[in-house]
């Protein structure tokens, strides 16, 4: 599926046009014409929104009002309170653990696909793609049937007598968290990952064969750092949403499994404390990316070492 | 770190991409099945067939209003994110622009954000200038949601395009716009077709934006949200949810059978004029 690939993907025009007569005429006002539509809805409904909430998590409320002057007191909140700390913490252990087995899982998948897929590598694209399109909500809930106390797992493993009496350890719980979400988001990971691969020189390694190179060799050495934008990209297309991932840590976490978003839905819901929820939501947002730079820069000094 | 994985063992890694596949679509699965079984529980081993809980379906009111709502979000969502999403990959494949790197980055940012955040963000604006919450702010929300996707779909479609084809045109004294019309569109207009399909396959299945700004009308996800409370109503929602995502398979496949058909036209076409 072309979804997600087309992403990186930029072109550029052969030919810049010979005779500049005005701006107005010009490539450049045609281009930004032509874009401003679409660029003026995601300012107005995505940046400027994301803007307030910024500006909102240095206000305070008082009831109803809102206080404009300028605090920390939320950032102190959302930093210095036991029950915030303890949910940010797990949202990003959480989130860490499902990018790297994500991407981990999801790295032999895409190379298959790219090195073994012939000529059917649209149709294994779109095979491994259909799950993940499917509703997000109805999948989680599968999960849930699945490791239920009287769900798929227990009563099947039951019936076959694996076990005696149902395993309460599978639902609620930062595993079954785990497990959902890797499931939901490996086509995110593949997709990146196989285009970068796509774009391998296939000499490049038979020459590392040549020169003598093992097949490890030859992959730590030309294959995995020439396909590292595409586990970068997988890396952040997949740990940064799931941070603040609401649905799962609901259907399935329980109470060991609840992550942040359930604390930022609070504070606009009944608990009504905007300014909070807006700190946290900007407290995970640089937290989350923080730690994905991190991740960025030790995957690069990994491969840079394994040369 | 996964370096051990891609070896080719070519005896174990088709084993490795069955189990894959599996996991991907064992889930998915038994939705369908637990919908057919005659029990309100999800257990094995299996009960017998019914078709009772499809039955009951259609003589739920709440349930035909949801699919209604999610119809007319999925419909405009899909329509207005195209619309939008043409001005912009035309503008990204045709045009080279001061900020273009910017611009792309913005319109793309959903995919790298966590969906929460952006939907109480549009929460707090949306109430900030006093708008009731309705389908409306669902739409409004849900294209941003779906813009990364439409534009993927059709940047990849403007860009296997060969611009001299309307040079040529633009050459014989057509204007810019009858080019677009005759010339740009019917080359084009798979990945059109592709691009509403997949916008609306994601309106349909997306929960938070619609959770958080739809107000007193629930979208079938945010409908099914509020059943999941009920240990009783779970075979309803087995059915519901089992129609939904054959809907959603059915639409992808016919997405991916029209952008494949046009990726041929295309490819032989070039082989012809080279």
């Amino acid at each position: 599926m072309a979804v997600l690939s087309g992403t990186a993907v930029e072109h550029r025009p052969a030919h810049p046009p010979k005779n500049r007569l005005r701006w107005t005429a010009s490539e450049e006002a045609s281009g930004l014409a032509l874009i401003s539509p679409t660029l003026l809805y995601a300012v107005a409904l995505l940046f400027l929104p994301i803007l307030i909430v910024v500006a909102y998590s240095f206000w305070t409320q008082d009831y109803l009002t809102i206080d404009r002057t300028f605090t920390l007191q939320n950032y102190k909140t959302a930093l210095g309170e036991p029950i915030y700390q303890d949910l940010l913490m797990r949202s990003l252990v959480i989130s860490l653990v499902v990018s790297v087995v994500t991407v981990t899982v999801s790295y032999p998948i895409a190379w298959f696909i790219s090195f073994h897929g012939g000529v059917h590598k649209n149709l294994w694209l779109f095979l491994i793609t259909v799950p993940c399109w499917t509703s997000y909500l109805l999948r989680v809930m599968s999960w849930k049937v699945i490791l239920g106390y009287g769900g798929v797992m227990n009563t099947g493993l039951l019936s076959i007598g694996v076990i005696d009496k149902p395993l309460t350890s599978l639902l609620y719980n930062s595993n079954a968290v785990v497990i959902t979400l890797v499931h939901s988001w490996a086509a995110f990971a593949i997709l990146p990952i196989f285009v970068s691969l796509e774009k391998v020189d296939r000499s490049l390694i038979e020459a590392a064969h040549d020169l003598g190179d093992n097949k490890l060799m030859s992959f730590l050495r030309v294959t995995l750092p020439l396909s590292l934008p595409g586990v970068i990209s997988a890396f952040l297309i997949v740990m940064i949403p799931t941070v603040g991932d609401y649905v799962t840590p609901k259907l399935v976490g329980g109470k060991d499994g609840v992550m942040i978003a359930t604390a930022i839905q609070a504070q606009f819901g009944k608990g009504a404390n905007w300014p909070l929820g807006a700190a946290l939501s900007v407290t995970t947002m640089v937290i989350v990316s923080a730690m994905a730079g991190l991740v960025v820069l030790g995957l690069k000094l990994l491969v840079r070492m394994a040369k | 770190m996964s370096g051990r994985h891609g070896i080719p063992k070519s005896r174990w890694l088709p084993a490795y991409v069955t189990v894959y596949l599996a996991f991907l679509y064992l889930p998915i699965l038994l939705l369908p099945i637990f919908s057919f079984n005659n029990a309100a529980t999800t257990t094995f081993p299996l009960a017998g067939f019914t078709t009772k809980w499809y039955a009951s379906l259609w003589h739920n009111t709440a349930l035909l209003e949801a699919a209604r709502n999610s119809m007319i979000v999925g419909v405009s969502v899909a329509i207005l994110s195209t619309v939008l999403g043409i001005c912009a990959a035309r503008a990204i494949t045709r045009y080279r622009f001061r900020g273009q790197r910017a611009a792309t980055g913005l319109i793309m940012a959903p995919l790298f954000l966590p969906e929460i955040i952006f939907a109480v963000s549009l929460l707090m604006i949306i109430l900030q200038l006093g708008v009731e919450l309705s389908l409306v702010t669902v739409i409004l929300g849900q294209v941003i949601f779906c813009l990364p996707y439409a534009m993927s779909v059709l940047i990849s479609g403007f860009g296997g395009f060969d611009r001299s084809l309307e040079e040529a045109s633009l050459d014989l004294g057509e204007t810019a716009i009858g080019t677009f019309r005759r010339v740009t569109l019917p080359v084009v207009a798979p990945a059109l077709v592709s691009s509403l399909l997949v916008s609306f396959t994601v309106s349909l299945d997306e929960f938070i934006l619609a959770f958080f700004l739809s107000g007193t009308e629930p979208t079938l996800p945010v409908y099914i949200w509020g059943q999941l409370r009920f240990a009783a109503k779970l075979p309803g929602v087995l059915a519901l949810g089992s129609v939904m995502i054959l809907i959603s398979i059915l639409l992808l496949t016919l997405s991916e059978i029209i952008r494949r058909r046009a990726e041929h036209r295309l490819r032989a076409e070039g082989a012809l004029n080279a």
